[in-house]
């Protein structure tokens, strides 16, 4: 262990002010380009825009989910579309929850 | 150091099969995965499940753990036989894990710390760093009014001899208003630093409140308790209540049935579009600790004719 002086360092909200490319959401989620477009073929990920690959940008809510979506098929060694499965259903859990508390059950 | 008994912590015999420790890994991970789980200390349990089975599902780790003998006890104080060499000291590690992946301080004695990932970036001559992840947590004041915050990270850095050093860094970084739970900051060139004059990665940084009493947050909106006294839920009542954005006179209205959540709106986290703080009723009921609050009791007993249990009437006691 060594060296400890405070950097200051300019932050932004990922999920408010930022758009990834494909290869910053790749490098984001520390995962080969192959593994984030098998998520973009099965719809777990939605590019905004329908260009080719490298014009691909993406909201920054994806970036949670992208590292979600691989850290299950990892943990579970899942396939794309079972990832995909696995997100939809846990996408409606999170509704259906929600829509409990609205109700006022919890 | 205690000594981890990973058979234990999978809740299989020692002499298990691999299918067997791979399958009742599943079901564990299944439980207490923080993706899908709902259980208050998943996070925890599934990195002690998951260390467990990193050792156990490779039969040479396990060769090696087994090593050590099964004459130690889940929890016990350690210390590894003389000349240890728990094959190798370096391992690979995943690059989405939670909290970047950190393993006991047992399990580094056997086996060693975590390198960077496979492939090796001196085999390249240039090469931008890895992008790195970390978790924080503030308070919810913090994202009302937003922050400066001094953050120390220990983060894997490679060093002269190529070797993965620890090193601590401090940086201070600049909390904005209205930040949410699971949103993340992201600090331009403060992940690993790149190689042969490689740009530097990014740091992101997951935001978490810490948890406080009383209330809870989902999404912008915040939750919180507010309790009342018999007289004041059932006569109404002007009552100051503190949040994170500092006190308020709430108007609680006659009648108040516990449950009841009274709405504050844009008073949650603030942003475009404002969360709303939503207070929750519940009721306290004093204490007879003396003779007078127990004439009030009686008192209270005698001016109603009133069964709390008469919803019950009918079924089956």
């Amino acid at each position: 262990m060594s060296e400890s002086r405070t950097v200051f360092v300019q932050t932004v909200v990922v999920e408010e002010e930022l758009h990834l490319t494909f290869v910053e959401l790749c490098r984001a989620c520390g995962a080969a380009e192959e593994q984030v477009s098998a998520l973009v073929l099965e719809g777990v990920l939605e590019p905004i825009g329908r260009d080719e690959r490298s014009q691909w940008r993406f909201a920054g809510t994806a970036l949670h989910r992208a590292r979600r979506a691989l850290r299950l098929t990892r943990d579970f060694e899942l396939d794309p579309a079972g990832v995909a499965l696995a997100l939809a259903l846990l996408d409606e859990i999170d509704q259906l929850k929600a829509r409990l508390a609205r109700s006022g059950v919890r | 150091m205690k000594f981890k008994d990973y058979y234990e912590v999978i809740g299989v015999e020692r002499t298990a099969t691999q299918d067997e420790i791979k399958r009742a890994y599943r079901k564990l991970a299944r439980k207490y995965h923080p993706d899908v789980s709902k259980e208050a200390d998943a996070e925890a349990r599934f990195k002690e499940v998951g260390e467990a089975y990193e050792v156990l599902k490779d039969p040479e780790k396990r060769a090696a753990y087994d090593r050590v003998g099964s004459q130690w006890k889940n929890g016990q104080d350690f210390e590894p036989p003389p000349n240890w060499n728990g094959g190798g000291p370096q391992f690979d590690a995943g690059e989405f894990g939670f909290g970047g992946g950190e393993h006991s301080d047992f399990f580094e004695t056997l086996f060693g710390r975590r390198t960077q990932g496979a492939g090796g970036p001196r085999a390249r001559t240039q090469a931008a760093g890895r992008d790195s992840h970390a978790q924080i947590e503030i308070d919810l004041e913090d994202a009302y009014r937003g922050a400066q915050r001094t953050i120390s990270l220990r983060m894997p850095v490679m060093d002269a001899q190529g070797n993965v050093v620890a090193q601590e860094r401090k940086l201070d970084v600049t909390i904005p208003k209205g930040v949410r739970a699971g949103q993340h900051l992201r600090l331009a060139g403060q992940g690993s630093p790149g190689f042969g004059g490689g740009p530097a990665g990014d740091l992101y940084l997951e935001i978490a409140f810490r948890p406080v009493p009383h209330f809870r947050v989902e999404g912008r909106d915040v939750y919180m308790e507010l309790p009342l006294a018999p007289w004041e839920a059932a006569l109404g009542a002007t009552v100051t209540a503190t949040t994170p954005d500092g006190p308020v006179q709430l108007t609680v209205p006659p009648g108040s049935r516990v449950g009841r959540k009274l709405r504050l709106k844009g008073r949650g986290i603030p942003g475009k579009q404002a969360g709303d703080l939503y207070a929750e009723l519940s009721v306290v009921l004093p204490p007879a600790a003396t003779d007078a609050a127990k004439a009030a009791y009686r008192t209270f007993e005698q001016a109603f004719d009133f069964d709390p249990r008469a919803s019950l009437k009918g079924e089956p006691s």
